[in-house]
């Protein structure tokens, strides 16, 4: 029997068993489907984390003061164990660095705010005007201009905070208290909401001197760097750290932390959540072979005189092997490209649902849950193809 | 033409043997028209299925044409069966989702013969057998004799050098019978060697030569 030739002939069984047909295809495209829309689901997620950290910036650089070997390092550092400040001035001799677009240095603290007889506690950041660009916020109305300083006591009100000390929307220009210092309200801070753990909407910002004043220390909590491209960002850590080290007396005592250092660990995490959603969809997929098997082992017997005559007028036990192996090649074929399609259909049904969910099904998850289908339909049809094969003809003939 | 010696085939039921044939020996030679009649049971059916290569002999050797055919490997005797042997059913074996066509085309498949000529082939046997307006009809639509002549046709499509029937007109009323067997010996008359094992005393008897069996041996050979 030639290739060709048990194309057609295993087709036209397919197509002659309609209902059975329908119902293999439907349980092998479900399992592809699923494979699809969950792969998108997890590469959906993994893409809306990864875009949420490139709304902090891009190619950043964090200067931590202090430095432990663990890896939560940092969190140590934040209470203490700091043996040596990091400084404003520290932070200045960024400035001729190779590598280093800008730099914000960065004092984080809790303080009141009062203006017109109304009072909140406010988180309260320090900082210059490149925190503001390399933080990608906007400011709604005016501007903040403060660098290294000495600077003049502005500041830029989150929205929230705004509405609520002046709720006639006349904020700009007011004069504020924070603490026990005044301050005059040079910005507002367009609405943005919140974007890993940090609400501008309830955040002041202050000039950096006025900060360090404010609470009354030296040491700065840390240095926000912007690296020029994403492949400087390992040199520029570099020559950082050679340069602090330098100005610290030999002593490594800061921590340095790249962005795509973060980046990367939620990659590998999210990466691993969506291969394992994606294997769980593929058991579905298995249990649709088995399903497969158990339909074509029916098969066998039902066409048992068939297989029988086959054998009488002249078909190789290979013959009927490969009709058996193609029927199910067929079935799995024609599931695999309907579940395919499904999973498109689905995805992009996850992606009018939630706009924000990236939720492209990744080609590799196309790919591989194509395969998974056809390898699991050949498997399964192994066995019922080789009991066909091994009837003995004079047994299947003499059935009714 | 057909050579069997000595030829024994003995299944095991459980512990028990049974002797389905026991030490044949049969010359059949080319162009006979042979019957094989006997009560159930008495082997006959096994002898058309040895002789057809459906089964194998326990001991003994079968020579066909001058070829031990029981020491061909699978894949030859499967071709032997598609190129020199026919076989004819009492219930036809025509597979019910093909047309009379597209079943008659099925040895020719099988032995890879391109689409064309396939097409050719069919077509000059359907006018042979008188089944040209029904080449598009499912044996379900067939009558008992129509399903015959598309089984004959397409045992008979390879040109064969033997015909095996198996009660042939068994199924069919005495009318449609006949008419079968006149074609039968339609083909005898062109050549082939027919062997037909039947219960029909009247069909066994216009047989050339007549075999009796009984209890997997012949009684009887005139």
């Amino acid at each position: 029997m030639t290739r060709q030739d048990a194309f057609i002939l295993s087709f036209r069984t397919v197509v002659s068993y309609r209902l059975r047909a329908i119902l293999i295809l439907l349980a092998m495209a479900l399992g592809v489907a699923a494979v699809v829309v969950l792969t998108a689901l997890g590469e959906g997620a993994r893409r809306f984390v990864m875009n949420q950290f490139a709304a902090l910036g891009t190619n950043l650089i964090i200067i931590i003061p202090g430095r432990s070997e663990t890896a939560g390092g940092f969190i140590g550092a934040l209470v203490g164990e700091t043996p040596r400040d990091l400084t404003l001035d520290d932070a200045a001799s960024l400035t001729a660095l190779p590598g280093v677009r800008r730099f914000a240095p960065l004092n984080v603290g809790l303080s009141e705010i009062s203006a017109g007889g109304l009072l909140r506690e406010v988180t309260l950041a320090g900082s210059t005007a490149s925190l503001i660009a390399i933080r990608r916020m906007r400011l709604a109305q005016g501007s903040f201009t403060a660098d290294n300083g000495p600077n003049p006591a502005e500041a830029v009100l989150g929205a929230k905070i705004a509405h609520e000390l002046f709720p006639q929307g006349n904020a700009l220009g007011q004069r504020i208290r924070l603490g026990d210092r005044r301050f005059r309200v040079a910005g507002i801070f367009a609405m943005q909401g919140e974007s890993m753990g940090i609400n501008t909407d309830e955040l002041v910002l202050i000039p950096i001197d006025h900060a360090q004043a404010l609470f009354n220390t030296q040491s700065l909590f840390r240095i926000m760097v912007e690296a020029e491209s994403r492949s400087a960002i390992e040199p520029t850590k570099k020559v950082i750290r050679a340069a602090l080290k330098l100005r610290h007396d030999g002593e490594e005592d800061v921590t340095i932390i790249g962005q795509d250092a973060i980046l990367a660990t939620f990659d590998k995490i999210l990466r691993a959540l969506t291969l394992a959603v994606s294997g769980i969809a593929a058991i579905s997929l298995a249990v649709a072979g088995i399903l497969v098997m158990n339909v074509m082992l029916v098969a066998v017997s039902q066409r048992t005189t068939e297989i029988g005559l086959l054998k009488a007028i002249g078909a190789t036990h290979t013959d009927i092997r490969n009709l058996f192996l193609l029927e199910t090649l067929w079935l799995a074929v024609a599931g695999a490209v309907v579940g395919i399609i499904l999973g498109y259909l689905g995805s992009l049904g996850l992606r009018l649902a939630y706009p924000q969910l990236p939720a492209y099904p990744p080609i590799w998850a196309s790919l591989a849950a194509i395969a998974t289908a056809l390898v699991t339909g050949i498997a399964a049809s192994i066995l019922p193809a080789s009991k066909a094969a091994r009837l003995n003809p004079v047994l299947a003939l003499s059935r009714r | 033409m057909i050579a069997l010696t000595a030829i024994s085939r003995i299944f095991t039921m459980g512990d028990q043997e049974v002797r389905a044939l026991n030490n044949i020996n049969l010359t059949i030679a080319p162009g006979a028209y042979v019957s094989v009649m006997g009560p159930s049971g008495s082997g006959k059916s096994t002898l058309l299925n040895l002789i057809g290569l459906l089964d194998q002999p326990t001991s003994g050797t079968y020579l066909l044409e001058n070829i031990d055919v029981t020491s061909l490997s699978e894949t030859d005797q499967a071709r032997v069966r598609r190129e020199r042997i026919g076989f004819i059913f009492q219930s036809f074996h025509l597979i019910p989702r093909l047309t009379a066509a597209e079943n008659i085309e099925l040895p020719l498949i099988l032995d890879g013969i391109p689409s064309a000529e396939r097409k050719k082939r069919v077509q000059a046997i359907l006018q042979q057998t008188n089944l040209l307006e029904r080449a598009d009809h499912r044996p379900s639509e067939l009558s008992g004799g129509q399903r015959q002549r598309v089984a004959i046709a397409r045992a008979t499509i390879l040109n064969p050098a033997v015909l095996l029937a198996d009660e042939p007109t068994g199924n069919l009323d005495h009318k449609t019978g006949a008419e079968v067997i006149a074609l039968l010996e339609n083909l005898h008359h062109q050549g082939t060697t027919i062997i037909t094992v039947t219960h029909d005393r009247e069909i066994g008897a216009r047989a050339h030569r007549k075999i009796q069996m009984r209890d997997g041996e012949v009684v009887s050979d005139d």
